[in-house]
């Protein structure tokens, strides 16, 4: 893992490299301030907290993360620096981890970006600020499982626009997994405890325990597993896919 | 040393290498010589390590690429077709890039980075992001990348495609000037290049091993080698020229009172036909022995093998 800082490094600035981090901060930014402050109410609702800004991060991150996402393999597959990378004396793992955590700190420093909610709330009364912290670790934990799964299908699409929308289905399913919509599909047919899996899947229902304060291991191990596992599915896919 | 030891890369379709098996000596400048789609590329992919062969395999330096990939790949420096570089970034940031995954640190990085980049002068781009650089430009990028840790095996597909014949002939004397303790592979389709810069030559078609040489063994196949060009003031005899021991035949040139004399194998003319030149008094203007054309013997060799 030596030759990890070099990657993470390289990827990192590549992101400053063009608008398009600017611009996707900007997009977040706003976005979520829309979303706080119209679609969750946050000055009708009369409390100190920050759950109107935190309830919409899974549905703002499913354009946005695989936006960003999108190009982590798709763009090296395209103009063949993958030949380059994959040639230099560094593992799959150096490689695939540089990536992602260049891309999820890029993730974090959008998030931190926000700061001026935390502001606001605590000018406005008195919130619980260790909440807020675990609504930021969540939320970052969710943007990490999100760039996990968008990680493994931008190597596994050439074109990036395919990346995109692959991630954002993907992601969309991890989201709803926990809903009625999805499990009444199962429920005719299968075991109760298959049932309860794809349940447990769900990043709603996860997301919305850390947000409210709930630092749960089970949810962190979750987290962790699941950026893990689609990790691992990235090295894989990376080696099948390389050479088309 | 490279050995080369039935490598073969099955696609789903098509064999694209088929049990080719060499081996490559420090100091060697081999030219990998094939048309296009013969393998040539696919066979540097397995060698870096970037495509696993569907059987056989290759060793660097003794270290398997296969199992060892990572100590195989710290010796090689690799311009895989195209000089891909991130785009992106500038000279200098890609360089020292390149340089920390090389495992450079510090004032050894900064040292190795002026080092290639004076060996292929970039130092007046060294500020510019790459996607702003000509073709040439971006090619020496490419080539500073894979001289940058004086690796001992060198491998660079098709290092001067598309380049213009002064960049060209800069690229050759880069490669010159670091042949001699190296091992170096270089693809090419251009057979001047071959003639040029490399001490042996293989020629792939069809993924298998064609011929392995010299440039001058490879020459002496060709059916001009030894031919005598001759061109007159008037019109030559070709019977009596075509009548002199060890001449093979004898073909018109479309220059006007031009012929080519063709030497049997093994055979050397030029004594025979000065002599017939002398006795019969012909004003002869240009009077040339040929080592054999490269590309006569190419297109000999592959005919029929690749598309």
């Amino acid at each position: 893992m030596k030759q990890l800082p070099v990657v993470f490094r390289r990827e990192l600035a590549s992101y400053f490299a063009t608008p398009l981090a600017y611009v996707f901060i900007v997009i977040f930014l706003v976005l979520s301030g829309v979303f706080t402050f119209y679609l969750g109410s946050f000055f009708e609702r009369g409390q100190a907290d920050l759950s109107a800004f935190f309830t919409f991060h899974p549905w703002l991150y499913l354009f946005l993360v695989p936006a960003l996402a999108m190009r982590l393999w798709a763009e090296e597959r395209k103009s063949g620096t993958i030949e380059l990378l994959m040639t230099l004396p560094i593992t799959r793992a150096e490689a695939v981890g540089g990536k992602f955590l260049a891309a999820w700190v890029f993730a974090g420093i959008a998030l931190l970006l926000t700061f001026p909610m935390v502001v606001t709330v605590n000018y406005l009364g008195e919130p619980d600020n260790g909440a807020i912290l675990t609504g930021y670790i969540g939320s970052w934990l969710l943007a990490g499982g999100y760039l996990a799964i968008g990680s493994c299908l931008s190597a596994l699409a050439k074109n990036q626009v395919i990346a995109f929308i692959l991630t954002a289905c993907v992601c969309f399913l991890f989201i709803v997994s926990g809903f009625p919509l999805v499990l009444d599909a199962f429920s005719g047919w299968a075991p109760q405890a298959l049932v309860d899996a794809v349940a447990s899947l769900s990043f709603l229902t996860r997301f919305d325990a850390i947000s409210k304060g709930v630092l749960d291991a089970r949810d962190l191990l979750y987290f962790a597993s699941l950026i893990l596992a689609w990790l691992a599915a990235t090295a894989v896919v990376v080696d099948l896919k390389k050479a088309d | 040393m490279i050995e080369i030891d039935k490598l073969t890369k099955r696609f789903a379709q098509q064999l694209a290498v088929d049990e080719l098996s060499f081996r490559v000596r420090p100091g060697e400048v081999l030219g990998f010589l094939g048309p296009n789609g013969a393998g040539k590329s696919t066979t540097m992919k397995m060698l870096t390590g970037f495509l696993a062969p569907t059987s056989g395999t290759a060793r660097i330096f003794g270290f398997d690429i296969q199992k060892q990939t990572l100590k195989a790949q710290r010796l090689i420096g690799y311009l895989p077709e195209g000089a891909p570089c991130y785009g992106d970034m500038t000279v200098r940031g890609f360089l020292e890039f390149i340089a920390g995954v090389r495992g450079f640190r510090g004032a050894q990085k900064r040292d190795r980075v002026a080092g290639a980049v004076a060996q292929v002068e970039l130092e007046k781009v060294l500020d510019q992001s790459i996607d702003t650089l000509s073709k040439g430009f971006k090619r020496r990028v490419g080539l500073a990348q894979a001289i940058l840790h004086d690796p001992k095996v060198l491998i660079l597909d098709e290092p001067t495609d598309g380049l213009d014949p002064n960049q060209k002939h800069q690229v050759r004397q880069l490669i010159q000037s670091l042949a001699a303790d190296k091992i170096i592979i270089i693809s090419t389709h251009i057979l001047e290049e071959v003639t040029a810069v490399c001490t042996r030559a293989v020629v792939i078609a069809g993924g298998r091993l064609l011929a392995d040489g010299t440039p001058f063994e490879l020459e002496s196949r060709s059916r001009y080698h030894q031919a005598v060009t001759l061109v007159g003031d008037a019109p030559l005899d070709e019977a009596a020229l075509a009548g002199l021991p060890g001449v093979a035949g004898v073909e018109r040139n479309p220059r006007e009172h031009s012929l080519t004399v063709l030497a049997l194998p093994g055979q050397v003319i030029f004594p025979q036909v000065s002599a017939l030149v002398a006795a019969r008094g012909w004003h002869i203007r240009e009077m040339d022995v040929e080592r054999g054309r490269l590309d006569e013997v190419f297109r000999t060799l592959t005919r029929g093998e690749a598309a």
